[in-house]
């Protein structure tokens, strides 16, 4: 683990991986204010204060283990289904079945409120992103993309391979948690 | 206590101080890119520090229902009460029936429109601001739309304070990372040295520079990771780009290097074609 600087206002802790990283967030999340990445953890704060902090900090058992368990109904009909069967060498339904089979976590969020990254599911669905991007996915677009999986909140650009749909809203601004899916959360698809 | 919009302009919309603190939901802060300037006009009008105003980059058309007090701050340029110049930086009393008009500036590029009582708007998430990026927060400013006020305490007695507004280079401060050692130190040294020209492209979500392209030595894919408002993200291509106020929370490209916070609002007013240096701090 290294501590890099990030301005005048924040530092990164920068981790070997995700699960280092998650540690780090579960074990600073109510003590300072941190946004968790791929393999990073933003420590918002002066500096130094935030320098001392971390090294005053043992990092925690992976978030991963300390979440809520959230189901979310899945049509499979996605247009870049057959692509992605043809891509994994899977036909659609063991798709499907591979992306209900597992148990995903939110590893960390970002690109959108509410839009959450997934990992931990089937290693047959890494794909890649599509080589142009959609300039319009709907709401509730179930994608891969890589190691992850993720709903799209709300209509935006999208590069990710797409699935299928749900109709579980991913974001509402009038919850009193407006994002479904926080970090450490485990996910699992199941088909609606 | 109303206006009515006759002419949206370019880019209006409302900003208070954001939404601070979200990160984690995906949610940016958003708020007013010239934070200094919001702050101005709320000092200025007796408001509360954070109240809501309009940034607008020129081209807004407003009639007055009823008589309000007002006052601009950010970029220079003319503004007008039924054709006579209102002096930037000025609580200035507007009578119902007047159209007050803010022309797109001379110097800088953001304008704040502060009412007496603060612009009143639903708040989402407890801020008011228009994220350009994720979509909370209310549209864009749009004709036939009627601006409410609240009603307003005694006004504070202030000294005039200048506009914000200057033109010349625009020089920030930055503190290196948390991924210069990406780049190779020729391309670093060019960063801190190079005169940037600030992109047309430039928006709420970053602006973006121009020059010669600064090269990697780590060439790998970055896994995303968090950014703050002011990171200097280099593309592929080898341009930079500076996070402005509706920054998405994480970043696929390397940073090279921050600028500091206080900084970040001069970007507020950085001009298409206009230049930008770096100074190193820290």
């Amino acid at each position: 683990m290294r501590i890099l600087p990030c301005g005048d206002r924040a530092v990164l802790i920068d981790c070997a991986s995700l699960d280092e990283a998650q540690g780090w967030f579960a074990a600073l999340e109510n003590r300072a204010e941190v946004v968790l990445g791929a393999r990073t953890v933003l420590v918002r704060g002066e500096p130094a204060e935030a320098r001392a902090l971390i090294g005053g900090t043992r990092p925690g058992p992976s978030a991963a283990d300390s979440g809520a368990t959230v189901e979310i109904p899945v049509t499979y009909d996605g247009d870049d289904l057959a692509d992605v069967a043809s891509l994994t060498g899977l036909t659609p339904d063991e798709v499907v079945a591979a992306h209900t089979g597992t148990p995903w976590t939110v590893a960390f969020t970002g690109f959108a409120p509410g839009f959450s990254y997934l990992v931990g599911g089937d290693p047959r669905l890494n794909v890649p992103r599509r080589s142009s991007p959609r300039s319009s996915v709907p709401p509730g677009a179930v994608g891969l993309a890589g190691e992850f999986s993720g709903v799209y909140p709300r209509r935006s650009p999208g590069g990710w391979q797409l699935i299928g749909r749900t109709s579980l809203a991913m974001w509402d601004s009038a919850r009193d948690r407006p994002a479904l899916l926080v970090a450490g959360c485990t996910v699992r698809f199941v088909v609606a | 206590m109303t206006f009515v919009v006759e002419h949206s302009g370019h880019g209006s919309l409302l900003q208070d101080l954001g939404r601070p603190g979200m990160g984690h939901l995906g949610v940016g802060a958003s708020g007013a890119f010239d934070r200094g300037a919001l702050r101005q006009v709320n000092a200025l009008l007796g408001n509360d520090v954070g109240a809501a105003a309009v940034e607008t980059y020129g081209g807004l058309v407003l009639r007055a229902q009823e008589p309000h007090v007002i006052a601009v701050a950010g970029a220079a340029g003319p503004v007008l009460i039924d054709g006579r110049p209102v002096t930037s930086g000025r609580a200035t009393p507007v009578r119902a029936g007047q159209r007050l008009v803010i022309e797109p500036p001379t110097i800088g590029l953001r304008t704040y429109l502060g009412a007496a009582g603060g612009i009143a708007a639903p708040p989402e998430l407890g801020s008011a601001s228009s994220d350009t990026l994720s979509g909370l927060g209310p549209p864009l400013l749009a004709a036939g739309q009627i601006l409410a006020t609240a009603p307003s305490g005694p006004m504070p007695w202030l000294d005039d304070v200048p506009a914000l507004g200057r033109s010349g280079d625009i020089v920030l401060d930055v503190v290196l990372g948390p991924r210069d050692d990406w780049f190779t130190p020729a391309s670093v040294r060019r960063l801190l040295q190079d005169a940037w020209q600030v992109s047309p492209t430039s928006d709420r979500v970053g602006v973006r520079l121009e020059g010669t392209a600064l090269e990697r030595v780590v060439h790998h894919e970055l896994p995303s990771e968090p950014v703050v408002r002011g990171s200097i993200q280099v593309s592929a291509a080898g341009q930079p780009m500076i996070f402005g106020p509706d920054h998405p929370v994480t970043g696929g490209y390397p940073v090279i290097a921050v600028v500091t916070d206080p900084h970040t609002d001069r970007l507020a007013q950085a001009r298409p074609g206009q230049v930008v240096r770096f100074s190193r701090v820290g």
